[in-house]
């Protein structure tokens, strides 16, 4: 201590005075919030960002007015259930569950504390919710359900000859299945027919894409977690057969799609953190009504159009909120 | 560690307990490398799940659960013992047929069962809180199904399928059909799993095409665990071994869930688990050396 020159006493009081600062915030009380999710994979990583940045947004900062807990069940629905029991037991204020086994294994354990989802395309169907009004019970949150009349119009934008569409999807995935099955009702009524190419694992996701040439105009994916995985795989197949790809998330247009009208899943993640922060503040999760993605942006990429032989109208590149070159 | 996440644990590894049997009588005493668990347990859950949805009574939907596990082990000792295709890849072939099968059961990979009516929800009295009452009638179906094993297995027939797995040739010259309780054995076996996957999809909130995957290495690894806590050779101690390995297991795993504090995650859990069959398997190892020293 002799040793240490006066500033680095100066310094080290300034540290102490610092903590007993900090001390003195802890004080004030501590909200928790524990966040899980089935697997890690980047839209569910960024929407997981987003609840964080909107609770860092209205001053709830880690370590010291927030606990924040995170854990993935790496794909396994055992695991997923133990965390769900885990995170019910620690109590906290509010839990999020994100995509539809989380969710579901966190509804089926608790009947009280908070449970907000997101990244679930229906929790209607989910069972989740009752309906699509508040629910009246303890689970509220977001949906990344897309309007796919505004899908429809945006492939019919891009290849106006279209006749038939084609799918490429994994069957096993519950969002995947309720898109086709929407399709599938909504399709006849714009004269399009579906075509359908199963990928139940990645590496099927090009030989599942070739099947579709020469039967299809354009290919339409959903957030389907194996093709999102093996986008590149079915670029190649567009970009060799001359087949358009519309996407649904726009990270995929950076990966060969020519387009997306999608949502941002940085974005949902914020929308549903401020839910969080609504419930942190008293309102009760079953007063707030479950939501759909607020802000839905248009990517485009033109050196893949240019690549899938498609002309981009002006109009769509002007209302693109990034264009990719 | 809070009491509900204890009794979570519990919850999931009575119901892996079922599995753990299932896989003990196909894995020691049949000695049959048996991959169809990873299918017959989702199985069971679809099964369950569409039976529940459909309106029928549960208990009866958990019965054909059973059965519909039981048919897909007698398909893989069908595929085996007629067809003679080598045992671990009948298995293997079973299981990813089970995918596809399991899918066209449910129409869509996800049926929940939150607002439908289960054996739990029927069983449980009002005044008693699901995360207790749920255990509660799990103890009582895994000792029904431990108690049942042991006593089938002393019986003629049972004994016969023990004599199968441990020395085919002996059997056959003592006048048994070994094809036949190979396909029995693998009944009860997948029957047990079947059973396990429908009451997992009751007590989790519905059954899901993903939620097969993994489940051979649980059921192995409870095996493992239990016989190194429990090492005996007989029937009755190998049973109650193979249940309590299974609940060790999920307590180990709770256990890695709240130990936040030596920076453990769920995302390790997969390390746990073979730290956890590797130390298990070491322990009976050490013992031995131990007691040689003893003995010197």
């Amino acid at each position: 201590m002799l040793s240490l020159p006066k500033k680095a006493l100066l310094s080290l009081s300034v540290i102490s005075l610092a903590m007993s600062a900090s001390f003195a915030i802890a004080a004030e009380p501590v909200k928790s919030v524990a966040v899980t999710a089935i697997v890690e994979h980047p839209a569910l990583d960024s929407a997981r960002d987003g609840i964080l940045h909107a609770l860092n947004e209205a001053g709830f900062t880690e370590g010291k007015n927030l606990k924040w807990q995170y854990q993935s069940a790496q794909g396994n629905t055992a695991t997923a259930a133990q965390i769900a029991r885990k995170f019910i037991g620690d109590n906290p204020d509010v839990i999020v569950g994100i995509a539809t086994p989380s969710a579901q294994a966190l509804v089926a354990g608790s009947k009280s504390v908070p449970v907000v989802f997101t990244a679930v395309t229906d929790p209607v169907q989910a069972q989740l919710t009752p309906s699509w009004e508040a629910s009246g019970t303890n689970v509220t949150g977001v949906s990344d359900i897309l309007e796919l009349e505004k899908q429809i119009e945006l492939i019919k934008e891009i290849v106006p000859e279209v006749k038939n569409i084609g799918m490429v999807y994994n069957p096993g995935e519950a969002n995947s299945v309720a898109v086709v099955e929407a399709f599938k009702e909504l399709l006849p009524k714009y004269g399009l027919k579906l075509v359908e190419a199963a990928a139940p694992r990645t590496v099927d996701v090009s030989s599942a894409a070739r099947s579709l040439v020469g039967k299809v105009d354009v290919i339409y994916t959903n957030t389907d977690n194996n093709v999102v995985s093996a986008y590149e795989a079915l670029a190649k197949v567009g970009n060799d057969s001359k087949i358009p790809l519309i996407a649904s998330d726009t990270d995929s247009v950076k990966r060969g799609a020519i387009a997306a009208l999608g949502v941002n899943y940085r974005d949902l993640g914020e929308q549903t953190g401020r839910i969080v922060v609504r419930i942190l503040n008293g309102e009760k999760p079953g007063d707030i009504q479950p939501q759909t993605s607020e802000n839905l942006q248009l990517y485009v990429n033109v050196t893949a159009a240019e690549k899938q032989g498609v002309l981009l109208p002006l109009s769509l590149i002007e209302r693109a909120t990034e264009i990719i070159r | 560690m809070s009491l509900f996440s204890l009794f979570g644990a519990l919850e999931i590894g009575l119901i892996f307990s079922l599995v753990a049997l299932g896989v003990f009588i196909s894995f020691r005493l049949l000695r049959f490398p048996d991959l169809t668990v990873d299918g017959s347990f989702p199985l069971g859950g679809a099964v369950g799940a569409m039976c529940i949805v459909s309106g029928m009574d549960p208990f009866l939907a958990t019965v054909c659960a059973t059965l519909a596990g039981a048919a897909a082990g007698v398909l893989t000792a069908l595929l085996n013992v007629h067809l003679k295709i080598m045992d671990l890849l009948a298995s293997i072939l079973m299981m990813i047929a089970l995918y596809s099968i399991n899918l066209r059961i449910m129409g869509k990979p996800n049926i929940p069962l939150i607002m439908e009516p289960t054996v739990f929800s029927v069983l449980q009295p009002e005044w008693l809180v699901d995360y207790i009452g749920r255990p509660l009638i799990l103890i009582v179906v895994v000792v029904l199904a431990k108690f049942g094993l042991d006593a089938y297995f002393s019986t003629q027939q049972g004994l016969a399928i023990r004599a199968t797995g441990s020395n085919p040739r002996m059997a056959r010259s003592q006048g048994v059909n070994t094809g036949a309780m190979i396909i029995l054995g693998m009944a009860i076996s997948n029957g047990l799993v079947g059973l396990a996957g429908a009451l997992y999809a009751q007590t989790q909130g519905g059954a899901d095409i993903s939620m097969g995957i993994g489940t051979i290495v649980i059921g192995l690894a409870a095996v493992i665990v239990g016989e190194s806590i429990l090492p005996s050779r007989k029937l009755f101690m190998l049973t109650l071994a193979v249940v309590l390995g299974a609940i060790v297991y999920r307590f180990f795993i709770a256990l890695a869930l709240n130990s936040d504090f030596i920076g453990l995650k769920a995302q390790d859990l997969n390390l746990v688990t073979a730290l956890l069959v590797t130390v298990a398997l070491v322990i009976p190892l050490l013992k031995q050396r131990y007691a040689r020293r003893k003995r010197v």
